[in-house]
């Protein structure tokens, strides 16, 4: 049977159920926002039914289009931190006892059970001046006086990060359990240290599962809405808080609708290339 | 409110924009919203249980989140015929955008006996005269502070502004719920009449972009602001004064101050969805909630200030106090956030606020 495609109706009827779902759940709501950022928005009232590029003209703002530079900066940064810490430490896990793997995972998994409120509350607590980490730091006479480091960019960065890690290990984890062990083991035997084995070896034969993670992370911290709130200062409000605000606050739905297509649009753009650009290299190492 | 991704924040935008609201089993219950959390919980305790013992009408409680999201809700259910809410308690803002829809069904007075005790803002009219709304409560927005950090009481808004105040104020993040461009106008410019042109505007919002260094937080939710607040992180900025009175009275270092400009008036009224078939029953818990003697028991009880006239309210000079101000208040310019120019005006405040 492998390889060769379903036959007739009753081969089918599997695929009925997930297709349904996804038409239901997915492209419905597509379509029907697809169509709304094409109305008339009727100001301070709500909108009505038309096709008009008006919506996507008022895109045409620096205010927006810095929030999407922004929001794509920050995502992309976050992918690169989480994979770039997330890699080294997976590989290490990966060559640990059992009982230890699952520790940790079972320890990173927990932290998936957070929500992103908490997890953004907690983090302004620990980086706040009247409770934060920096009164252990006077307390160790270390400082002179705490101080709060938040709301602040890097603030926004550690919350996304610790959101993000636990994805990161998860997808990165399968891959590097499954890495034949004899890989390394052979690049040492003819010399190699083990440092540049790792870059050269490790991350050479799994740079697909690198550009994979990164991806995943990229979208899943592109959607932040709450930390940037919380953790950030207004200059690091991401798209999905002005499309909130445009959505919810401003009854615009025509212009939300615009904005999360244009969004979704460069970023499927971007996920593209970096996918192209990933497969390309592998092409060359062959 | 988590999105975790886009394809996350797609669904949940896009089912909130069309699929309407799923509502329960029709009963005999009247379903009623109002803000999801200290409000609801205290009309669960306090009103409904009394009013159903009094009427035999049952109410099924709703908890609304913010206006502006029900508003939402509400008008993409209404458009398929459904209620989540036959009456909802709605701010001055969404009222205003409900009516441009035609989304309140107009209520005849008549039915409404206790309207006279109103007082005469508390009735909401569509441009045409036809009633759009009944005060359900009224509140106010102050200048709060902890008392730990700041040792007196601030006495104008215009202290915010002052340069010992650098990364330490908590604001309301939108035009349309944080009215500083009321408060900044009255304060520096003389009074609203400013905000009746664009370029008006333009300059109070330059003179709101100089408070910005001194700004730690603009919050979207009460709750991200609150906490702060108590522990002196963020150790002034602008409150609900209700809300901030019930933190002071559990023994949290905070005091809410009536500026000399005055507090900013804001006010929640009962409006019915039109896609509701229990306007009879809405107009008895409407005229319920507007007896003298059940306004004092929500300033009483919840803090806020009574939509009926003071001298039938019966509440005595310490209690109105507790919950009001002779300064005259600040009255939010809601044509500025539901008007023609609203759209600019929210363009500009976000462009001012994250420049």
């Amino acid at each position: 049977m492998i390889g060769e495609k379903p036959k007739g109706i009753r081969a089918h009827l599997t695929l009925v159920y997930p297709a349904l779902m996804l038409g239901i759940f997915f492209i419905v709501p597509f379509g029907l926002m697809a169509a709304v950022s094409f109305f008339h928005r009727q100001p301070g009232g709500f909108y009505i039914p038309g096709f008009e590029l008006a919506n996507y003209k008022n895109l045409y703002t620096v205010l927006f289009g810095r929030t999407l530079l922004f929001s794509l900066f920050v995502a992309g940064l976050s992918a690169a931190i989480c994979v770039s810490i997330g890699f080294p430490f997976t590989f290490f896990i990966t060559r640990m006892k059992r009982r230890a793997q699952v520790v940790w995972l079972v320890l990173l998994m927990s932290v998936l059970s957070l929500s992103e409120v908490i997890v953004g509350f907690a983090w302004s607590l620990l980086l706040s001046r009247t409770a934060g980490l920096s009164n252990l730091f006077v307390w160790f006479g270390l400082m002179e006086r705490s101080v709060a480091w938040y709301p602040g960019f890097v603030a926004l960065l550690f919350g996304i990060c610790y959101l993000a890690f636990p994805y990161t290990v998860l997808v990165l984890y399968p891959p590097l359990s499954r890495l034949d062990p004899a890989l390394p083991e052979a690049a040492q035997t003819l010399g190699a240290s083990p440092m540049r084995t790792f870059f050269t070896v490790v991350v050479g034969s799994l740079r697909n599962a690198i550009v994979a993670a990164f991806v995943m992370v990229f979208v899943f911290t592109l959607g932040a809405y709450l930390l940037p709130q919380i953790l950030g200062r207004p200059r690091h409000w991401t798209l999905s808080v002005l499309i909130t605000d445009a959505a919810i606050y401003q009854t615009n739905m025509p212009l939300a609708a615009a904005m999360a297509i244009f969004f979704m649009f460069v970023s499927l753009v971007l996920v593209a290339l970096t996918m192209i650009i990933g497969k390309g290299k592998k092409i060359k190492t062959v | 409110m988590i999105k975790k991704n886009i394809a996350m924040l797609i669904v949940i935008f896009a089912c909130l924009a069309f699929l309407a609201v799923p509502v329960g089993v029709a009963d005999d219950a009247l379903k009623v919203g109002a803000y999801g959390g200290y409000f609801k919980d205290s009309f669960d305790k306090h009103i409904y249980p009394d009013f159903t013992k009094e009427t035999g009408i049952q109410i099924e409680s709703i908890a609304e989140p913010t206006g502006e999201a029900w508003l939402v809700q509400l008008e993409q259910a209404a458009r398929a015929g459904q209620a989540p809410a036959d009456v909802s308690m709605m701010s001055q803002t969404v009222m205003l955008r409900g009516q441009r829809t035609d989304l309140w069904t107009p209520y005849d007075l008549n039915q409404i006996p206790n309207h006279k005790h109103l007082l005469a803002q508390s009735i909401n009219r569509y441009p045409d005269g036809r009633v759009s709304g009944i005060g359900a409560v009224g509140w106010y927005i102050t200048l709060v502070s902890n008392t730990n950090v700041f040792k007196t009481a601030p006495t104008s808004w215009a202290d915010m502004w002052a340069p010992d105040k650098k990364n330490s104020l908590g604001l309301l993040a939108l035009a349309s719920n944080s009215f500083l461009l009321e408060i900044t106008a009255k304060t520096f410019f003389g009074g609203y009449d400013i905000l009746n042109s664009q370029e008006g505007i333009l300059k109070v919002m330059n003179k709101l972009a100089e408070l910005k260094p001194n700004v730690k937080l603009w919050y979207r939710d009460e709750g991200q602001f609150q906490q702060a607040l108590q522990s002196g992180e963020i150790p002034m900025g602008q409150y609900y004064h209700d809300v901030a009175g019930l933190a002071a009275a559990d023994g949290h270092p905070v005091r809410s101050t009536f500026p000399k400009e005055g507090g900013v008036y804001d006010s929640g009224s009962w409006a019915v969805s039109k896609a509701s078939k229990k306007l009879k029953e809405a107009y008895i818990f409407i005229d319920y909630m507007c007896r003298p003697e059940i306004q004092a028991k929500l300033s009483r009880k919840v803090g806020t200030a009574p939509t009926v006239r003071r001298d039938v309210s019966g509440l005595t000079d310490a209690e109105f106090a507790s919950v009001s101000s002779e300064i005259t208040p600040i009255i939010p310019r809601y044509d500025i956030y539901t008007g023609d120019l609203s759209d600019w005006v929210n363009q500009k405040w976000t462009e001012m606020v994250t420049k």
